[in-house]
């Protein structure tokens, strides 16, 4: 017992720095997803005929292939193919966002169609071109509503970016896995990881939707409706 | 006094979506200050002619001439300018939800006139304020009433310095005791002689403000006049027949 909790205690600042290593990762990779995402949702909205179908097959490999086997495709083919050296931070934090940005593209694209027609229609009407009205008017108000789904969205990649231990990123897991193979204190060293991990999700949450909060459309309820 | 100038002049506009065909040539000229009002049954085809008319909707053929210059509709630019000059206030309002009232009436002033931020302001407060807004300049469209909220739309209207108003049935989404608001706005602006065309379904508008009437049905205009000849005692124009049967209905809008 007392040998847990030493190991734990030793080994906490390492864990917490794996911890800030996770965190990076993910919120490279969900930023990444986002500015990529948004792009991609426009695309498929309003690009034409031929970009649709080029961005719907992006949509349908990164979100029909697992996250792992892109990893390995990513890292140790295309990388080495390529003769490129990257970081393995770099390469899951591209991966992960390369996936999340399927995903969000289908948020966002769902909140832009949501969103009245007429509004667009007004906003043309005005003399606003097509990207203004889609920077202006689409966009602040279908990234609102995403939130919730985004919060969704950050809590997954969180979890995936443990995978990111196999191709050696000093994060959460690797140092867990690293430390239990030297100490056969596995019990307590991958509960500690899953807190870590629990906390990390519940601050990101929190957060969101503290955001959500700050940035909601005064005269309406949480729904989006009017009150 | 001399004859008025025409502002715009749309020629032989075809419109149909798939199978269905909603305007088969429609040509109107509107001089300057002239007040058109535009009648006819539903699904006639009142609110695709005038979104073709600022090309929110794109006509499959026909012309449309400001101040004697054809618009080329291909040229995205032209179009932009197009819109500019000719306003278009909706049947829904159609405000920004996510911005004030008074950021409604700036944003296209900053975003297309490239107005700054202060003088942006300045005017949008001064048209908030014709139309009875001063003070409801911060409220979001959430916390107005359906008739204040045409009313903001209106002022961002008008913030562009339009030189041509559609008004696609105002008043037709307003509770009845907010009809008269809006009503009141639209008359000022009539009286300062803005050129206009609207949709309505308010034949109680028509003699006050109407210089002409088009009555549209099935795609075309069947018959148009000043409301003296199409409404006059005892005239027998299917415009007459329309409104009374819309008047037996109690002189609802839709
Ligand atoms: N985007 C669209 N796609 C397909 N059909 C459309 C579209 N917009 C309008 N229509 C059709 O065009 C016809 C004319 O519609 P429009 O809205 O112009 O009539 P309206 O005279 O304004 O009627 P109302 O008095 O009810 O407003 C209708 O039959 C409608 O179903
Ligand atoms: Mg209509």
């Amino acid at each position: 017992m007392y040998a847990s909790f030493a190991v734990i205690i030793d080994s906490f600042p390492y864990l917490i720095q794996g911890a800030f290593i996770t965190a990076g990762i993910v919120v490279c990779a969900m930023l990444f997803g986002l500015v990529l995402g948004v792009c991609i949702a426009i695309g498929i909205i309003y690009g034409p005929r031929p970009l649709r179908y080029l961005l719907n097959l992006y949509l349908w490999i990164f979100r029909g292939v697992p996250v792992l086997v892109l990893l390995f495709l990513f890292y140790f083919g295309l990388l080495t193919y390529l003769g490129l050296n990257l970081s393995a931070f770099a390469s899951v934090a591209i991966v992960l966002g390369l996936t999340t940005a399927a995903y969000q593209a289908n948020i966002f694209k769902g909140a832009i169609l949501s969103l009245p027609r007429g509004q667009f229609l007004a906003a043309s009407s005005l003399g606003m071109s097509d990207i203004q009205a889609i920077k202006s008017i689409l966009l602040p108000q279908a990234l609102r509503m995403s939130i919730p789904a985004w919060s969704n969205e950050y809590s997954i990649i969180l979890k995936d970016s443990a995978l990111a231990f196999v191709i050696g990123a000093p994060e959460i897991m690797a140092r867990t896995q690293f430390i239990a193979s030297r100490t056969y204190q596995h019990l307590p060293l991958y509960i500690t990881a899953g807190i870590i991990y629990f906390v990390l999700t519940w601050l990101g949450v929190r957060l969101l939707l503290q955001l959500e909060k700050s940035v909601r459309i005064p005269g309406y309820s949480d729904h989006g409706t009017n009150p | 006094m001399t004859a008025a100038k025409t502002i715009l002049e749309v020629e032989g506009l075809h419109k149909s979506f798939g199978d269905n065909t909603i305007l088969k040539g429609v040509s109107l000229t509107l001089k300057e200050g002239e007040i058109k009002v535009l009648i006819g049954p539903s699904g006639g085809g009142k609110s695709t002619l005038l979104q073709c008319i600022n090309c929110l909707v794109t006509p499959e053929s026909g012309t449309i001439s400001l101040h004697g210059n054809t618009v080329n509709l291909e040229n995205k630019k032209e179009l932009y300018q197009l819109r500019q000059r000719v306003g278009m206030i909706f049947q829904e309002f159609n405000l920004f939800d996510h911005l004030t009232a008074l950021e409604n009436v700036t944003i296209a002033l900053r975003k297309v006139k490239n107005f700054s931020k202060v003088s942006a302001e300045k005017r949008a407060r001064l048209e908030l304020e014709q139309v009875g807004l001063g003070d409801k300049t911060d409220l979001y469209p959430a916390q107005l009433s359906g008739g204040q909220k045409q009313r903001v739309a209106i002022a961002r209207t008008l913030a562009m310095d339009p030189e041509v108003l559609l008004l696609d049935e105002p008043t037709s989404a307003l509770d009845p005791e907010l009809v008269g608001e809006v009503i009141a706005v639209i008359k000022a602006l009539a009286a300062k002689g803005m050129t206009m065309i609207m949709a309505t379904h308010q034949i109680s508008l028509i003699s006050g403000l109407a210089q002409n009437v088009l009555f549209m049905e099935n795609g075309v205009i069947a018959e148009q006049g000043s409301p003296k000849e199409l409404l006059g005692a005892g005239k027998q124009t299917r415009t007459q027949g329309f409104c009374d049967r819309l008047s037996d209905l109690g002189e609802g809008g839709s």
